[in-house]
């Protein structure tokens, strides 16, 4: 008993056991339920049989489904993108020597902070047809004439989305940016401006590398979020008009809890993990793994 | 190359003055080293000749231009810091290369280039190797390599050795110097450390308190110098200040020290009853039967010289003598100055 307690493996697995049970039974129990009910005809009310591949042959051929994965990728990819570039300008910005420095940076994190519920409502209203405050401002300036219907037009009420997510998104790409900046010591950049590096020169060869790994675990997660994002189109859309805002998650739900295909609904949330798995992936090995940041010899 | 010339230079961080209107004249190829204590603006000099701190006033040239408005870049200096602030994400050869490659150069003639520096420094194996997979010594070179490569006119080093273990120091101390000897460009060079400034400089500045204290060659300061604060800084270990009184006697004027004993003092006669510090180099005390009364402390042999720590007259000394003594603590010794320099108390000054 001694000598057990005293073994490293046996410690570190006696420590690890509760996070272990705890991971199982609320993480992969669920995750598991979820796989196998894809695999099923459940319905609500009514546990299903063993069908095989079925309900994913069947949202293969579904024109909502196939519409639903086209508008998750572009939702996620322009999102994405946006968040990256404008979350880098901001927390380049505020990385300078600016006045009121801390009041800015705890503004900048107000939209991170205000439950993804109210901040979507915000945006319901400032897209209201009749009472956007958007429209109205435009209109005041003699810019438009009539108010602009953002979630009623297919690809308004896509790139309306958009924009609230990146409202939504980018204090958290830019903060966590801000802080890799930080680390970076200023005297790199003494160094390289006496080599003769130009301010945008020194982004690229000395900000940029410095930041990637910083940048693959924040583009990682603000992926993942915006591919999964749920509370936001359910709120404002519901996945409408037309079916062109449904992202994979709300027509997962649609399908599974308002429209009772527990199964077919299972299986399009499940269809969404190797992609989830494949955008860690090329974060993992594409991005953070640099030889220079590793210890030893490897290269 | 290039002689690097500060006329009138001060520096301001707001309201509080850092710098306050420093000249100094450093001859072409020479090797100058700042030194001071910490926070006396050493290194905000040198930034400042550098072009990474704006200079609130005065003038600074580098070979003969003007220099205040002129952008880092531009004033074809190179210069290595106390972190070293090699690029983590770059190999040892992409670090030395940097500035050829933002200059544009052929692939050719950086390899050709950072292979000479790498030479010289015994980096060549180390090419491809990231800063981290470096030991201290070995990234302190690449830093050199650095600015080797720019072939610059002006090399300036910030305390570019503090963070070596002190053998090591030692060892790079030389080779900077053998450096120099071989390059031959000028170079401004920082530090707090005064044996380092006498064994690199061809020419020292002391710095206290934003101003220069005295300027010379390491021996001049030595033997001659100007005030407390360069007699106290230079030498190790540090002068011995004891007070006494200039007198006037047959033998013309003396100074009488705090138990009578009578020096000679090379002064004029008006001084006469003037109360004087008596400044001793540890290595000017001598033990002898004429000295003054001393009360031995410790005693410290380290093989070719013995260091003697004592009292005289409630004031700390230490004398370092060849002959080897087997003083016990408490035991009363007399010390005699050979040689002594006379300071004015209050202002400081040499007499
Ligand atoms: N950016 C700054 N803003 C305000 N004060 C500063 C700034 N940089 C330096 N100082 C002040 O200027 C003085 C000189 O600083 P400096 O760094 O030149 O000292 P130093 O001689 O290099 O000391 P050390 O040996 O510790 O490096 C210090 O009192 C310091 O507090
Ligand atoms: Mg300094």
């Amino acid at each position: 008993m001694h000598r057990l307690l005293e073994n490293r493996n046996f410690l570190g697995f006696a420590f690890m056991l509760p996070a272990g049970v705890l991971l199982l039974l609320f993480l992969t129990y669920p995750l598991g339920l979820g796989t196998w009910l894809g695999f099923t005809d459940a319905k609500v009310g009514r546990s299903g049989e063993w069908i095989g591949l079925d309900n994913y042959i069947y949202l293969w051929g579904d024109a909502v489904a196939r519409l639903s994965v086209f508008n998750t990728f572009f939702y996620t990819v322009v999102a994405s993108v946006i968040k990256f570039a404008l979350g880098l300008w901001l927390a380049i910005l505020l990385n300078q020597n600016i006045p009121i420095k801390s009041f800015v940076r705890a503004a900048v994190l107000l939209p991170f902070i205000v439950p993804t519920a109210l901040s979507a409502i915000a945006f319901w209203w400032i897209y209201d047809a009749q009472f956007s405050i958007i429209s109205w401002t435009l209109v005041k300036l003699g810019w438009i004439d009539t108010y602009i219907d953002f979630l009623g037009q297919p690809w308004a009420a896509r790139l309306s989305t958009i924009a609230a997510n990146i409202w939504r998104g980018v204090p958290f790409v830019a903060i966590c940016l801000l802080a890799g900046l930080q680390t970076i010591s200023p005297s790199l950049y003494e160094a390289a401006s006496i080599d003769g590096a130009t301010p945008s020169q020194q982004f690229w060869y000395v900000t940029l590398p410095l930041l990637t790994p910083i940048i693959a675990v924040v583009m990682t997660f603000s992926v993942l979020f915006t591919f999964t994002d749920f509370q936001l189109i359910y709120v404002l859309t519901r996945g409408g008009p037309l079916n062109a805002t449904h992202l994979m998650a709300t027509l997962s739900f649609q399908r599974a809890i308002s429209g009772g295909g527990l199964g077919e609904g299972a299986a399009l949330a499940t269809a969404m993990i190797p992609f989830l798995l494949a955008a860690i992936l090329f974060s993992y090995f594409g991005l953070q793994r640099r030889a220079w940041q590793q210890g030893g010899g490897d290269k | 190359m290039a002689a690097v010339t500060l006329k009138g230079v001060f520096k301001s961080f707001g309201s509080t003055r850092v710098v306050h209107g420093v000249d100094i004249r450093i001859e072409d190829g020479e090797f100058c080293v700042l030194v001071g204590p910490s926070g006396c603006g050493k290194s905000t000099l040198l930034r400042m000749i550098a072009g990474l701190e704006e200079i609130s006033g005065g003038e600074i040239e580098i070979g003969g231009r003007v220099v205040n408005k002129v952008p880092p870049k531009e004033r074809d200096i190179a210069m290595v810091f106390q972190n070293y602030a090699l690029y983590p994400h770059m190999t040892v050869f992409d670090n030395m290369a940097f500035s050829m490659k933002l200059a544009g150069e052929s692939r050719e003639k950086m390899r050709q280039r950072v292979e000479v520096a790498a030479n010289i420094l015994g980096l060549i194996e180390y090419l491809d190797r990231y800063p981290r997979q470096l030991s201290g010594g070995q990234r302190q070179r690449v830093a050199m390599g650095r600015a080797i490569v720019r072939d610059p006119q002006v090399f300036l080093f910030d305390e570019p050795l503090s963070n070596l273990d002190a053998k090591l120091r030692v060892q790079m101390r030389t080779e900077i110097k053998e450096l120099h000897q071989r390059l031959t460009t000028t170079s401004i060079y920082v530090t707090h450390d005064q044996i380092e400034a006498m064994t690199m400089a061809d020419k020292i500045v002391v710095m206290n308190d934003g101003k220069t204290e005295q300027i010379g060659t390491p021996l001049e300061l030595y033997d001659n110098p100007a005030n407390l604060f360069v007699a106290g800084f230079i030498g190790s270990p540090a002068m011995n200040f004891l007070n006494g009184k200039l007198i006037r006697s047959e033998a013309g004027m003396q100074v009488q020290m705090v138990d009578g004993l009578m020096l000679p003092a090379p002064t004029s006669a008006e001084q006469e009853g003037r109360e004087v510090v008596v400044g001793v180099r540890p290595e000017h005390l001598l033990v002898r039967s004429d000295g003054v009364h001393a009360e031995v402390v410790v005693v410290e042999p380290t093989g070719a010289d013995t260091q003697i720590f004592c009292k005289v007259g409630g004031t700390d000394v230490i004398a370092v003598v060849r002959e080897r003594h087997q003083f016990k603590p408490g035991e009363a010794i007399r010390l005699y100055p050979e040689l002594t320099f006379l300071f004015d108390p209050a202002s400081g000054k040499r007499l």
